[in-house]
């Protein structure tokens, strides 16, 4: 029997990129989120709450783009320079929350520059990336093995909704996290965040939902041919589910499943978007198939990504584990 | 070459981000294994002095390896915004190899630092001194396929080339060692090695110049001029390798570094130094010793040496950069020699540690590998133009079909971040090297919490005591 390589691949990395969204969300949420917490030791205790695991959330984001250059190098090729301002944004807003971990505890005096790096840095990363996927979702125009638009196609009004959904969403992710790792005053602060935030983020998934299927005719037979309706309505149907456990785990003052809510609204819009680009890689222009590395390439990397990602995903959910329960602001947990 | 296009704009790009970045990975592949013989050191004799100095380093390289991993992030999507097409053509040989450095680098160095920074004394000392030995793996690991990656680069071997025009590959061990790769590996390693010990030998030097007694800065002190005296000569023998290896494979680029634009059919001239005259193709000035660069390259004063006037223009490295490069690189490593050597002298009059002059030279020379290893690169990668891939690619037919605006913008937006963000970073490296080593040096701040440079916690970490530093 052989494997159909490619089509592995694409599993593996849209896998690394939703781990990298779900997993980066939250803490990059926590940095959107600083601005409107005010107070030294609040800050401290929001900080603390994703300082063990932001970096290897953000491993995935090399795992994705690595993966993608390693078995799809052609889709590597288009993509990048299709959204090179965003990625570059992104980039750098990534490096200044980086740096802020380490640096923010190394100074008194500049504490306070840190601490909007953290903020800045996280909501520009972001906004990016939102704006990033809305440029990819709305199409690149291709022309033999190379993108072939101007460096300003990636902004559009749909890439900007995109770009500001993100940022609630993740804001969002950040809000429910801080419900479900502290307590006091930021958990206060952040139920009440979390109340203008959820409503705020079904209004822009409406909205983009509502308008992706009428960028080009392919989403709109993806979406609404007969009678494969039948099975994708199945996924706005559970983001109600979603959204009814996240309102009603709010309103009862709940804090493990506006979390875990939000979550699964992420994984489902994630489902939604394989919906509307599968088989492609490249929407509606380069397939799976047309944009990936030969079967040996495939293969000989998938030998090593085979034993290493599981020991990683098990070491991953093993810190989470360790690192359970409510964190305070001198750094403890208990 | 004009400046303003992306071709040129997105070389410099890369040069720039990538010069910033190596230094980090050149420092920490040196440190991670010198914190494994601290730790392995203590160990096996019980000293404290041992354990001091690990602590104290310890921290100094948990800020420099935060940088270089955010450093590193930008280098791994910088192949697709400026160079698409290099990326879509050598994806299927290189991607694999780059897949593996970040499985590997994530698998040993995130998964062990936690432990080796935070662990000591909740998982034992054995386990700990494993995690550190791992954290030193992983850094050999990452430079180990990056490097793997780079000499294919120089010198392809196992590879087709497919209908799509992609390089495919035919065979992995012939891509993975292709024929540069061990000597440019053993070189690059032991550049890491000297550089850190360099820059410790700098921090002892510094300590012993305020406090000659303090027994952390002499031994830190005494073990890196250990290294200078043992590395540095081997470092020079590696390097002479490595370039009768580039005189095989890269003949052009040797003679580019030689400074060599005529063909010498008696016997070719080692020139010391001299200003390169691209116009006239002749170097000014010259301070030569007949003969000897035959000697050095082919070991016979009387062999002929093909010069660049054998290459035609279109295909010649860029001769003044590279012919400078290379002597600022060799100048340094034979003065690195040279101090190793005056240690050695001192140690055997009993004096290595009351020779104050000797100690400010060592102080003076504490950035000296920094240099050398950009130097060093600067001459390989330069010498490879004007090709990506060696001969078969050129740099022109590499680059992004982007605009010259975005390469431009992003240039200055890197080089504005990095200036203040780096440079504050190194500024809180230089004040963590200032304080002295002292008895029972502490681990991490207490009140820091567990953070950054990929710190996932270790086993046998449990959850009530995870985040209280034990130190």
């Amino acid at each position: 029997m052989t494997f159909d390589l490619p089509l592995i691949w694409a599993g593996l990395i849209a896998f690394a990129v939703l781990a990298y969204v779900i997993l980066d969300g939250f803490d990059l949420g926590v940095g959107i989120l600083f601005p409107f917490v005010r107070g030294e030791k609040h800050r401290d205790e929001m900080m603390n709450s994703v300082a063990p695991v932001w970096d290897g959330n953000e491993t995935w984001l090399v795992l994705g783009g690595g993966g993608l250059f390693a078995v799809f190098p052609l889709a590597y090729a288009i993509i990048m320079p299709a959204l090179y301002a965003p990625v570059t944004i992104m980039l750098l807003g990534l490096i200044f929350r980086g740096v802020a971990f380490e640096f923010r505890w190394k100074t008194r005096r500049g504490q306070f520059l840190w601490d909007a790096a953290f903020a800045g840095g996280s909501t520009i990363a972001a906004f990016a990336q939102g704006v990033a996927l809305g440029a990819l979702v709305q199409g690149i125009p291709v022309q033999g093995r190379a993108y072939a638009g101007g460096w300003w196609d990636w902004l559009t009004s749909f890439s900007l909704l995109t770009g500001f959904a993100l940022v609630v969403g993740y804001a969002l992710l950040g809000a429910t996290w801080l419900i479900l790792k502290t307590e006091g005053h930021v958990q206060r602060r952040a139920y009440t965040l979390a109340f203008w935030l959820a409503p705020a983020m079904f209004l822009l998934i409406g909205l983009v939902s509502a308008i992706t299927p009428f960028l080009n005719d392919v989403y709109r037979e993806r979406w609404f041919g007969w009678p494969q309706v039948l099975l994708v309505v199945t996924v706005p149907a559970l983001v109600l589910v979603a959204a009814y456990v996240l309102f009603k785990g709010l309103i009862e003052r709940r804090e493990i499943s506006p979390f875990l809510a939000s979550l699964s609204v992420f994984v489902l819009c994630f489902v939604g978007l394989g919906i509307s680009f599968f088989p492609h890689i490249v929407p509606n222009s380069v397939t799976i198939r047309d944009a990936a590395a030969p079967d040996n390439s495939l293969a000989f990397l998938l030998a090593g990504a085979g034993v290493l990602v599981p020991v990683i995903l098990g070491y991953t959910a093993y810190s989470y584990w360790v690192f359970r329960g409510k964190v305070n602001a001198v750094g403890g947990y208990h | 070459m004009e400046l303003f296009t992306p071709l040129a704009l997105a070389r410099m790009q890369f040069a720039f981000t990538v010069s910033f970045h190596i230094i980090f990975p050149a420092f920490s592949i040196g440190l991670a294994s010198y914190l494994a013989v601290l730790n392995g050191l203590h160990l096996a004799t019980g000293r404290g002095v041992f354990l001091d100095l690990f602590n104290y380093w310890k921290k100094i390289f948990a800020v420099a390896f935060g940088m270089g991993v955010v450093s590193g992030i930008v280098m791994s999507y910088q192949f697709g915004t400026n160079w698409s097409v290099f990326s879509d053509k050598v994806g299927p040989v290189l991607g694999p190899l780059m897949g593996y450095e970040v499985l590997s680098a994530f698998f040993l160095e995130a998964g062990f630092l936690g432990v080796m920074l935070f662990g000591r004394k909740r998982v034992g000392e054995g386990l700990h001194f494993f995690a550190t030995l791992m954290v030193a793996f992983g850094t050999f690991f990452s430079a180990f396929w990056i490097l793997s990656v780079n000499c294919w680069m120089q010198t392809p071997a196992g590879f087709g080339i497919n209908e799509k025009g992609q390089f495919i590959a035919l065979d992995w061990w012939a891509v993975i060692f292709n024929p540069s790769f061990p000597y440019r590996l053993v070189h690059m390693l032991l550049a890491a090695y000297l550089t850190t010990a360099f820059v410790v030998g700098a921090v002892g030097a510094l300590h012993l110049l305020r406090d000659r007694t303090n027994p952390a800065a002499r031994m830190m002190f005494s073990m890196a001029m250990w290294m200078a005296a043992i590395v540095a000569p081997m470092q020079i023998l590696a390097g002479d390798a490595h370039g009768l290896n580039t005189l095989e494979y890269q003949p052009a680029k040797v003679m580019a570094m030689e400074g060599h634009y005529e063909s010498h059919p008696n016997g070719a001239p080692l020139i010391l130094f001299g200003i390169p005259n691209p116009a006239e193709k002749r170097i000014d000035y010259a301070v030569e010793i007949p003969g000897f660069s035959s000697l050095i390259l082919k070991h016979d004063l009387k062999a002929p040496l093909a010069g660049l006037d054998t290459i035609a223009p279109e295909k010649q490295p860029p001769v003044a950069v590279l012919f400078w490069s290379f002597r600022i690189m060799v100048g340094i490593g034979f003065a690195m020699l040279g101090l190793g050597l005056w240690s050695l002298w001192l140690r055997l009059k009993g004096r290595l540690y009351e020779a104050p002059l000797m100690h400010r030279a060592a102080l003076l020379m504490g950035p000296s590998g920094f240099i050398a290893v950009l130097a060093g690169w600067i001459t390989t990668e330069v010498g490879r133009q004007p090709y990506t891939v060696y001969g078969l690619l050129s740099t022109a037919d590499s680059v992004s079909p982007v605009a010259v605006q975005a390469v431009a913008a992003s240039l200055v937006a890197f080089v504005i971040v990095y200036f203040s963000l780096f440079g504050a970073g190194t500024f809180y490296l230089l004040r963590l090297m200032n304080a002295p080593p002292h008895a029972h040096e502490s681990g991490l701040d207490p009140g820091e919490p567990i953070r950054a440079g990929g710190l996932m916690p270790g086993p046998a970490m449990d959850a009530g005591t995870a985040f209280t530093p034990a130190e």
